[in-house]
């Protein structure tokens, strides 16, 4: 059972939660850029939330599936077509063996997910099957997926019993994922060191004023257009860790938020940090999409946190729930 | 670690910092590395991360879960957890860790080292001069980064300090060796970059299916050792 890439996309990767306890030797995270399209993805097919999913970015590519397979989408709507026909994200669908799976259009956001029920079958490095594109390591032989590309699949079932004649059966749920996701207009912030390097005009606009997304952002870090931001004085400052999330002050004045491939080190002034919270809100965004700051407190930004870990956690056993009904009334498991 | 000081502070809301006086020093660097292995020592299934650096070690926690378990904010559960444990590696009377002693080869051949002899020109300096004060020196390994495997290594001798190249390389070889201000470090990956190259290791400083994919870690002291390009070549089959 194996899902293979008819047509290579713009950037498809094999992501999970992440390659954590390996930072002091210069070995980054890397990961989901929205762990929530991960999650939910997941959780509506019935994986553990962290399972290596495939990241997809428009041009996504087509894949092959050349067995029957449950498998959801979420995060970006990239238009999927389930053999030419339209099929909604954030919903567990069944598909017929052979069944081809593209993407027609960008509807909305930046990085969709494709989960597939009991995973893929790839070897982990260092503990995480996230792609590792400098190290070459991890996910699908280290790299994006390509052109006739074979990701083996775990396990196969049959799903004759749904399908019916059928090509594909939606899963008649749906996961609301509204209340995860935050606003565009409102990503919240925390103070960082280097906001106090800021003058006064220009810790007022952080928060006052519009910035893009500039087109050169990428999976390491989204480059932000906006007036450029002044200093009280120039500091020299040392190298230290930097998470994700953070928000660095270029020499020329922009910012620079740290996203799932960021380096580890860095030497610029942190002037804020993105919430957890709201850090998949910003890698929805799209090329020249706005952006605008709320700046909250840090215990703020963790109580947020901890309710959208209650919401995710209700979400995913509300999934299991409906998956393991529906699952036995079909005798399947 | 005895009578230094250090500060924590907020590092968005999954990770804190904390920061010793910010100057390069391997007295302070010392000081980071004995609370980065007391941490590391103690497995806090919390903590996701540490990343030490020249003068202060990042810890990355998983908030919810301590949330989860403790009960009480994350933030202020790590703070005295971290603020104890640094207490506790104070107070020891036990040495830190001394850094492993590494020599590491390295061909100084002007066709590994496209930078080696405009920097002799610019400093009045021959090439064989620039050499010998690149190896009389043993570095401190201050972090990693950059890249997987990647020594930031300090401090080079003053005659040898280098800005960054105006124009960065679009690709720099695995195992080039380089200098950026007083820094000198290692490209562990084939990788765009602005050190100025003054030779190559036949050394992989990086290998995805080694048990240690990094060659080097944070407080490890390195030596360069010349090499010819015979030597050199031999040693990279």
């Amino acid at each position: 059972m194996n899902l293979r890439v008819l047509q290579p996309g713009l950037l498809d990767t094999v992501q999970d939660a992440g390659r954590h306890g390996y930072q002091h030797l210069g070995i980054n995270p890397g990961g989901v850029m929205d762990r929530i399209g991960m999650y939910v993805a997941n959780s509506l097919v019935g994986n553990d939330p962290a399972e290596a999913v495939i990241e997809l970015h428009f041009p996504a590519a087509a894949f092959l599936l050349d067995a029957p397979a449950m498998i959801a989408l979420s995060g970006a709507d990239l238009g999927a077509m389930v053999n030419d026909q339209p099929v909604p994200i954030n919903r567990p669908l069944v598909v017929s063996g052979q069944s081809v799976l593209r993407f027609t259009r960008p509807v909305s956001g930046a990085c969709g997910y494709l989960a597939i029920r009991h995973g893929l079958a790839l070897d982990s490095w260092l503990g995480s099957y996230s792609t590792h594109l400098p190290a070459g390591a991890g996910g699908f032989g280290g790299r994006a997926l390509q052109k006739n590309d074979v990701v083996p699949l775990r396990l196969a079932t049959s799903y004759n019993a749904v399908l019916r004649q059928q090509q594909v059966a939606e899963l008649p749920w749906t996961a609301g994922t509204g209340e995860l996701y935050g606003a565009a207009d409102r990503i919240h912030i925390t103070e960082g060191s280097g906001f106090a390097l800021l003058n006064a005009h220009a810790q007022e606009q952080l928060t006052t004023s519009s910035f893009a997304v500039a087109p050169q952002s990428d999976r390491m870090g989204f480059r932000l257009q906006g007036p450029p931001l002044k200093t009280e004085h120039k500091a020299e400052l040392l190298s230290a860790g930097v998470p994700l999330g953070t928000i660095q002050l270029l020499p020329n004045g922009q910012l620079i938020v740290l996203m799932a491939d960021h380096q580890i080190t860095g030497g610029y002034p942190r002037v804020a940090h993105v919430i957890t919270v709201d850090q998949p809100t910003l890698a929805q965004l799209r090329p020249r999409q706005e952006l605008r700051f709320a700046m909250i407190a840090p215990d703020t930004a963790e109580e947020l946190l901890w309710q959208q870990e209650q919401r995710l956690l209700f979400l995913q056993n509300a999934c299991k729930l409906r998956l393991e009904e529906w699952l036995s009334h079909y005798g399947l498991h | 670690m005895r009578n230094t000081t250090f500060s924590i502070a907020p590092l968005g809301d999954s990770a804190i910092m904390i920061e010793w006086e910010q100057r390069i020093s391997p007295i302070i660097h010392a000081q980071v590395m004995q609370a980065f292995h007391h941490l590391q020592s103690l497995q806090q299934p919390y903590i996701t991360d540490l990343i030490p650096a020249y003068a202060s070690l990042a810890v990355c926690y998983d908030a919810a879960q301590i949330r989860q378990a403790v009960k009480r904010p994350a933030r202020a559960w790590i703070t005295s957890f971290i603020t104890q444990a640094l207490q506790e590696a104070g107070a020891s009377t036990a040495a830190a860790l001394p850094g492993r002693s590494l020599e590491i080869p390295v061909c100084y051949h002007p066709s590994l080292a496209p930078d080696l002899a405009t920097m002799a020109q610019q400093k009045g300096l021959s090439e064989e001069a620039m050499v010998a004060l690149h190896t009389a020196t043993t570095y401190t390994v201050y972090m990693l980064g950059f890249l997987p495997g990647f020594p930031y290594m300090g401090t080079v001798d003053a005659q040898l300090v280098t800005p960054r190249l105006k124009q960065p390389r679009t690709q720099v070889p695995a195992g080039s060796v380089g200098i950026a201000g007083e820094q000198t470090g290692i490209y562990p990956l084939p990788s765009p970059g602005g050190w100025n190259i003054i030779g190559r290791t036949p050394l992989r400083m990086f290998d995805a299916n080694r048990a240690d994919p990094c060659y080097c870690r944070p407080g490890d002291q390195v030596r360069f050792v010349p090499v010819s390009l015979e030597a050199f070549t031999k040693l990279l089959s």
